[in-house]
């Protein structure tokens, strides 16, 4: 059993969803991100997304899109990204997983990649456009065989298909990307969400994370209702933007992680069967 | 010997590249892409009618031209111009923008999104729509949209809305970036007319088939008029790589014609300063697909220059690199200054002021001609026309007045004919 899944039965036998908040590493630079861990590690986060940067990220925002501008400008490489897991990752005693594209890791080298990140200690990948059937040739192999989760997208244009081909494919979790468009902050949850979700999870063995759009205590709230997981990630991404460099930084994104995920905290009169 | 498969495979490979690398949220819509075009390509009707649009709306067939003064100013080859130039809307682009748009309707979508570089992929798009009765948006970088301002005012009488990209380079790249993202976001009820052989499949083989109507025409034109079908050379200029798949696929099967594809090679050789994929490229994954990437070592995207818009592109058209492996079709490039010199070349003896993307094909036949006996052909796809570049080759020609023949491996040919009192 791989640390997420630990979580996702430790979360489910609190009755309550995991939170997971995402930041992009190296925005503004590695040693902020260190801090920016701890933060998120201290305010209640149970896993952690955490970003690898790439030029060309055509499934982000502007404000994720402006945050891996900044990594990039700061000189962040991947392999200075699985430095910094490997120093913290223990100490933080909660699961990562990276969040990328596709071509840092081609780039790198599949294999190579692969026993890299385990041993550093990552915990999962999660490649935004990598779908399971391109990720089965190589990237699915390499992890596997270095005990590494593989998490793939679900998303509402997804076919009966697909979900099947996702859950043979997933490990650690499924993420359900809960609109179709980009990472960004939404003021309103889509309608379908809740019908959705609830069919989805009784065809997924695999726990079910929900995210995209995701901003409000009062959204993480809805969805922590029916979603094994809840995603946060541009709102915390803004706020690392407009503080920058702050010394207030790390303290506001602890606070701030702490009030998104409380609605997820166990009250026995709300606890799920 | 037993026919070789059709490529792509079924999974989009031509060999080890192509693929699909999109988000999962497009996925089920490529896969609902490619059935209806599956259809449509076997299907009589949709042929006949783009057939019709091509015809009687688009202006093919278009002619082969034996480019008679410029094959005498460089003493060697005959050079036939395949006329893409001549099409409404002046490039091949509209080949492949109203194949997709009227498959757009048999989709029932009713608005469609392109990215453009040069602005004539922008242009043909939305000429295709409203002739149509789409709704249409293109993406282009702010650059761009400053060197070919021209474009951008045609594609605004035409009733699309350009939305400039103010990111990365502001060039091409950064246009295809923000399609994706209105796509992945609009996928209902939007297609995304991609403008080059590039992109997950189906487009990369999609793209092609609507333009191999270039390659088919021009062998039986160049049969009749030059008494064979078989140049002993074609030259196409290769931005994604779509005109020159167009022209070559007639003639992949007949090994007696060489093939060169002519890439930018912008300023020189050093990384960012052209978009020479296979001069400085390596195996990456960009926009949906496996193929030759422009990246630094890290898997981050280059940025690229090219003096032509269409053309300044991290990434090649995966059947491209296939091509290149199997050793069928040879890769090269000219430098901006090549292009500029073959641009005034053309102009100045056969009247034709070619875009400047196609202006690099030109620069190959510049550097090839000479060496061939006259009874040889070459055939070169004009890809489209230099309006839109009237203002950028001025500007270069002040920018550089001066410093005469020392910025390229060809002479200045604007000045050589100049001496020649033309
Ligand atoms: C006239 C012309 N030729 C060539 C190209 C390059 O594209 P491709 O390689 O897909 O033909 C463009 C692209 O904008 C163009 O406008």
């Amino acid at each position: 059993m791989s640390a997420i899944d630990e979580v996702f039965q430790s979360c489910a036998r609190e009755g309550r969803a995991a939170f997971i908040p995402f930041i992009m590493a190296g925005d503004p630079d590695l040693g902020a991100t260190a801090t920016h861990l701890e933060a998120l590690a201290a305010g209640g986060a149970d896993i952690i997304e955490l970003g690898v940067p790439f030029s060309d990220p055509i499934a982000d925002g502007p404000v994720n899109q402006r945050a891996a501008v900044r990594a990039l400008a700061a000189g962040t490489k991947l392999s200075a990204i699985l430095q910094l897991v490997a120093r913290h990752r223990d100490k933080l005693g909660i699961p990562i997983v990276l969040f990328t594209y596709f071509n840092p890791i081609h780039a790198r080298g599949v294999e190579r990649f692969a026993e890299q990140a385990a041993a550093s200690g990552v915990d999962g990948v999660l490649c935004v456009d990598l779908p399971p059937e391109e990720g089965e040739r190589e990237l699915i192999p390499a992890m596997r065989e270095q005990g590494v989760d593989t998490i793939f997208l679900l998303a509402p244009t997804s076919t009966r298909d697909r979900v099947n081909k996702v859950a043979a494919c997933s490990s650690g979790f499924v993420y359900y990307v809960s609109r179709t468009g980009v990472t960004g902050e939404r003021a309103a949850l889509p309608p379908d969400l809740v019908r959705d979700v609830k069919k989805l999870r009784k065809r997924l063995d695999q726990p079910l994370a929900v995210g995209f759009g995701l901003s409000t205590p009062e959204q993480v709230e809805a969805v922590g209702e029916i979603a094994d997981g809840v995603v946060v990630g541009s709102a915390l991404v803004r706020l690392i933007e407009e503080k920058g460099s702050d010394p207030e930084l790390p303290a506001l994104l602890e606070d701030r992680v702490r009030e998104l995920a409380a609605p997820l905290r166990p009250r026995p009169e709300r606890r799920r069967a | 010997m037993a026919r070789p498969k059709p490529l792509p495979d079924p999974e989009g490979y031509f060999g080890p590249y192509g693929g699909r690398f999109v988000p999962e949220t497009l996925m089920a819509p490529l896969a609902e892409l490619t059935r209806f075009y599956d259809k449509a390509h076997r299907s009589r009707a949709f042929k006949r009618e783009l057939t019709a649009l091509l015809n009687d709306f688009a202006g093919r067939p278009t002619p082969l031209y034996f480019a008679e003064r410029l094959s005498e100013e460089l003493g060697g080859a005959r050079i036939f111009l395949k006329r893409e130039d001549l099409l409404h809307t002046g490039a091949h682009k509209i080949n492949n923008a109203l194949g997709q748009c009227l498959l757009t309707k048999l989709m029932e979508k009713e608005r469609v999104i392109a990215e453009t570089g040069a602005g004539q992929h922008g242009v043909a798009t939305a000429t295709a729509a409203a002739a149509l009765g789409l709704t249409c948006t293109v993406y282009m970088g702010s650059e761009d949209m400053r060197r070919q301002r021209l474009n951008v005012d045609r594609m605004r009488l035409l009733g699309a809305e350009v939305v400039p990209v103010d990111a990365g380079s502001c060039t091409l790249k950064d246009a295809i970036n923000e399609a994706m993202r209105d796509w992945v976001t609009n996928v209902h009820t939007t297609h995304y007319v991609l403008g080059s052989v590039l992109g997950p499949d189906p487009f990369p083989r999609m793209v092609r088939d609507f333009h191999r109507v270039i390659g088919d025409e021009a062998r039986l034109q160049l049969k009749r008029q030059a008494g064979t079908e078989a140049p002993d050379l074609a030259v196409a200029c290769v931005g994604g790589g779509s005109n020159s798949i167009g022209l070559f696929t007639a003639f992949l099967a007949d090994l007696r014609v060489r093939m060169i594809g002519v890439e930018a090679g912008g300023r020189g050789p050093a990384r960012g300063e052209h978009a020479a994929r296979f001069g400085g490229g390596a195996l990456g994954v960009l926009h949906g697909t496996r193929t030759f990437v422009l990246q630094d070592e890290e898997g981050q995207i280059a940025t690229t220059h090219s003096v032509s818009a269409g053309l300044d592109y991290p990434a090649i058209g995966p059947e491209h690199v296939w091509l290149h492996d199997a050793g069928r079709v040879q890769y090269g490039s000219a430098t901006d200054a090549e292009a500029i010199a073959a641009f005034h070349l053309l102009a100045r003896t056969e009247g034709i002021l070619p875009a400047l993307e196609s202006a690099h094909a030109i620069a190959e036949v510049v550097k090839r001609a000479p060496r061939l006996s006259r009874r040889r052909i070459i055939l070169v796809n004009l890809s489209g026309r230099g309006d839109k570049d009237v203002e950028s080759v001025l500007a270069w020609d002040r920018e550089h007045a001066g410093d005469d023949g020392n910025h390229g491996t060809v002479e200045s040919f604007a000045a050589a004919a100049a001496r020649r009192g033309r």
